[in-house]
């Protein structure tokens, strides 16, 4: 007697969803990205006009005047879904909580000069509502724009613009000793005070514009690239003493300007290589907003570094040389 | 000198609502453009509660260590083999269920949060309801995710998105959803914040939940009660909406309160389908349809209406018809899906003896009245080769998109049809709830896409229900059909056969 | 009729400690266990006590980390830095 011991037979009937398959070419083994990412917003067969806004659908590609064949062509080069992304942010923050803590126990910014305390005070911690502004805006890119492969990255960078209102609150509190005054302080500035005053108009147009994808452009090209550029870049003479403490506990905001960018500027990219008339739209759009930016970030510039703008023109040159290399007329 | 430091509580304001400020560029009307037309008055934005106070970084770290724990789960369940080790491949049509009728409406949640999360005025309702929107994109993706394994060996499940925008029952949830995203702000709080996640949601992860840990499937039970660990964040939002709205002004009063007899309404329709997936689609059962609905709906609804009560608020319209109709809903609903099973993406089946008996003692009022001499007589019609199916689309409600298969009210033996008139069409509805919800809003439901209406139009890829079918991307006698026969059968028994020794 | 507040936990090992420091200080809880989760209710509130949850965990623990096993609940919330109570008390 035998006895042959048979194994069971577990091969998969197909690889991934009917729908990946169609856009990999074939039912070949996916990733997490495509398969929480493709394909996943509705797109036909919709009920109900919504009450605010009749004349378009809730998913509705005519709510911005460029025009893509498929709006899951501009994808994410980081690949984040809800996963990946909170684990990335969760290990940037622990940096940021190791920076606190040393820049804390050592009483880093309790000594610095009282030139670098009003620098700060006027040129660093309005930014929190610069970000809060960044927050809206890809909060309403991700309800008001078309295809998950975009807006589910929206969502992730409105968390981030959240986040970094937050950490620059912190070093408001870290300022002020915990009593909050110095975040009572840096609003009045934001609302007051004329050298940020282009910036507030800029941001609050911004919160107006109904076309989505120029809103993106704004954002991302505008504020993201130019006033965060200059401010968390070329504005750092600006802090003197404090410059190192400053660098620490902004660490975050300078890793994620790297980190967004990468996403944002393929998504410029694509769009624009989808036409002619793309790019002509995308190339207005950036003109307008880049030079708007760079004029809002020339009155910062004077007031906390007396150049005669020259840190804001800097921080603008760098972005219309890059949207030059996305492609873009500018 | 003496400095006063911060509480948490102030800490937390300074974090999220001190971020905000009053325009003055343009107008506070234009940014915030939709947050006046319902009707609701708002006095004072700074009211606003948070209880939960979670600032980014700690939403960060608590959710990348659930998604840590999670997605651990998920690997190993797909390298054991889990799908092997569930009850009995039934089970999996529940799953199936879940993934083409619920995760795309936590899609739409996402996406529907994000908009409340950008357009109501107060900054701290802003942040929650877009941390709301970030974890509803969690729970479709975590989703996903878990089910992709599934997918790979089971049917029904490859077309989910192509199917949820085109499958008859399917339009039930997507309508539903589409209600809510078409409504404006305040409304879709009331609606999702409220009516679905405080007083219904966990009707459907809870109970089912404990079922799916009960059927063997670790994959689903982890994500089902990770994802509610979010839930309960949503629940305090929800609750807080509506006592936020209800304390601003009296004259918001009923207006919300026609909210909340819509969206109890609407969402009681909805559950139906839960209904029969925890009665007649989990092989081994953890609580009936009717005992989960007196915990979470008449307990604890009753103790919520109980405090809401000195608002003014009063029990949903029709609270006490759907509890009624919980001793009756995942029968009728069954008895639909067993008839219409040539045009479903899961597989249905008769229950066994066994699993009659624990429906009679679970249903002592209705089921050996009701159902039971249907399930035996279409069981022996079976056995005789004379498989009932039937051959004619079904009548839809207007309003919930139902076929219209439920009965009257204290009258379980007559189908309940009512209907009313609007622009000289006349339109069906399976219940008083239903024709209330169209009779408020007649505008908005006449332009349902009704799926029977629509294939009898021509617009659902032919006359025939192949034809239909292949519209669908349904595979055609792969993923419709009963259990016995199908290739999800075959599989599983094939598991189950062959892993035992033969002696030769 | 009393109003019931009441928690709902996973059945894990992370939340076994929040779980026995429940039901030690909230004397009459009622409990219904289910496969994978365990329904704690009382009668108008439910109390989590920190110091009752460190003092079985042995590691020092904010009420906020309930969020990592916490499955459902009913009642107003009210959270601290000492507490997490949800109750029908006004």
């Amino acid at each position: 007697m035998t006895v042959q011991i048979k194994t069971v037979d577990i091969t998969p009937k197909r690889n991934t969803f009917g729908h990946i398959a169609r856009r990999l070419g074939g039912d070949k083994p996916a990733s997490r990205y495509q398969e929480a990412t493709l394909d996943i917003q509705a797109t036909a067969n919709f009920h109900y006009k919504p009450l605010w806004e009749p004349q378009f659908w809730v998913y509705d590609t005519r709510k911005t005047a460029v025009v893509m064949e498929d709006w899951y062509k501009p994808l994410d080069p980081r690949q984040y879904y809800y996963a990946t992304y909170n684990i990335a942010r969760a290990n940037m923050n622990q940096a940021v909580e190791r920076n606190f803590t040393f820049v804390e126990e050592r009483g880093l910014l309790n000594k610095i000069s009282e030139t670098a305390r009003a620098a700060l005070a006027r040129g660093l911690l309005p930014l929190r509502h610069l970000h809060w502004g960044g927050n809206m805006n890809m909060a309403e890119i991700c309800q008001r724009g078309y295809g998950t492969a975009i807006t589910a990255p929206a969502i992730f960078s409105a968390g981030d613009q959240l986040g970094m209102a937050q950490i620059i609150s912190r070093i408001g509190l870290v300022l002020d000793q915990q009593t909050g005054d110095s975040l009572d302080a840096a609003k009045q500035t934001w609302l007051t005070d004329p050298a940020w005053q282009e910036t507030r108009k800029l941001i609050e147009d911004s919160f107006v514009e109904r076309d989505w994808f120029q809103l993106f452009v704004a954002q991302t090209l505008g504020v993201n690239g130019v006033l965060l550029g200059f401010a968390y870049q070329n504005a750092e003479p600006a802090w003197v003493d404090a410059a190192l403490p400053v660098a620490l506990l902004t660490e975050f905001l300078c890793d994620w300007r790297a980190e967004e960018a990468r996403w944002s500027d393929h998504v410029i990219k694509t769009v624009a290589a989808e036409s002619e008339a793309n790019k002509t739209l995308i190339s207005q759009w950036a003109n307008l907003w880049i030079g708007r930016a760079t004029a809002a970030a020339k009155s910062l510039s004077i007031a906390l570094l007396n150049d005669n703008g020259a840190a804001a023109e800097a921080a603008g040159a760098a972005v219309l040389k890059k949207a030059t290399s996305l492609g873009l007329a500018v | 000198m003496s400095v006063k430091k911060l509480g948490l509580r102030q800490r937390y304001e300074h974090m999220t609502r001190g971020l905000d400020w009053e325009t003055s560029y343009q107008p506070m009307d234009k940014v915030f453009p939709y947050d006046q037309f319902e009707g609701i008055k708002i006095k004072d934005w700074s009211a606003w509660e948070d209880p939960f106070r979670l600032t980014m970084d700690s939403y960060w770290k608590f959710q990348a260590e659930k998604e840590r724990k999670l997605y651990a789960v998920l690997d190993s369940f797909a390298q054991n083999n889990g799908q092997t080790n569930i009850s009995d491949a039934r089970y999996i049509n529940a799953v199936k269920l879940f993934l083409t009728g619920i995760s795309p409406e936590e899609y739409q949640a996402h996406r529907g949060f994000a908009f409340a999360g950008r357009h109501l005025r107060g900054a701290g309702t802003r942040v929650a309801a877009q941390m709301q929107s970030i974890d509803e994109l969690r729970h479709l993706q975590t989703q996903v995710h878990t089910i992709s394994h599934y997918n790979k060996f089971f049917d029904g499940l490859g077309e989910f998105p192509h199917m949820h925008d085109r499958v008859w029952y399917l339009s039930v949830p997507k309508s539903f959803f589409d209600d809510a995203r078409s409504a404006g702000p305040f409304e879709f709080m009331i609606a999702i914040g409220f009516a679905f996640e405080y007083l219904l949601t966990n009707l459907l992860f809870v109970p089912f939940m404990s079922g799916a840990a009960y059927n063997g499937d670790m994959s689903t039970v982890t994500f089902g009660f990770s994802a509610q660990s979010d839930e309960s964040r949503h629940m305090t939002l929800g609750i807080e909406v509506i006592k936020f709205l209800l304390e601003q002004h009296p004259d918001n009063l009923p207006i919300v309160q026609k909210w909340v007899d819509k969206w109890f309404w609407r969402g009681h329709r909805l559950l139906g389908l839960v209904a029969m997936m925890m009665d007649y689609m989990l092989p081994k059962k953890v609580m009936s349809w009717k005992e989960a609905w007196d915990i979470y709906f008449v307990e604890a609804g009753g103790s919520l209406f109980q405090d809401l009560g000195r608002y003014g608020l009063k029990m949903p319209k029709y609270a006490d018809i759907a509890t009624e109709e919980a001793e009756h809903i995942s029968h009728q609903n069954w008895a639909v899906f067993y008839q219409y099973t040539h045009a479903a993406a899961f597989h249905t089946w008769m229950p066994d003896a066994e699993h009659l008996d624990w429906l009679s003692a679970k249903y002592p009022n209705t089921f050996d009245k009701y159902y039971r001499p249907r399930w035996e007589m279409w069981a022996k019609m079976e056995k005789e080769g004379k498989r009932f199916y039937n051959g004619a689309l079904p009548q839809l409600c207007q309003c919930c998109q139902i076929p219209m298969a439920y009965t009257e009210p204290g009258d379980p033996t007559t189908i309940c049809f009512r209907s009313s008139k609007y622009k000289d069409d006349t339109y069906h509805f399976c219940s008083d709830g239903c024709k209330d919800i169209f009779d408020a809003e007649p505008e908005k439901f006449s332009q349902a896409w009704l799926p029977v209406h629509q294939i009898f139009q021509g617009n659902c890829g032919g006359p025939t229900v192949p034809d239909v079918l292949n519209w669908y991307h349904l595979n055609n006698g792969v993923d419709n059909m009963d259990y016995v026969g199908s290739p999800d059968e075959k599989i599983w028994n094939e598991w189950h056969a062959e892993n035992t020794r033969k002696a030769v | 009729m009393a109003q019931t507040a009441s928690i709902t936990l996973m059945q894990s090992d992370d939340a076994r400690p929040i779980i026995e420091a429940i039901i030690a200080d909230n004397p009459g809880v009622r409990i219904l266990n289910m496969p994978g989760v365990v329904k704690l209710d009382c009668d108008d509130s439910i109390t989590v006590k920190r110091a009752s949850v460190e003092e079985r965990l042995g590691r020092s623990w904010e009420p906020q980390e309930i969020q990592l096993v916490l499955v459902s609940m009913a009642g107003n919330l009210d959270e601290d830095d000492d507490h997490f109570t949800l109750s029908w008390r006004h």
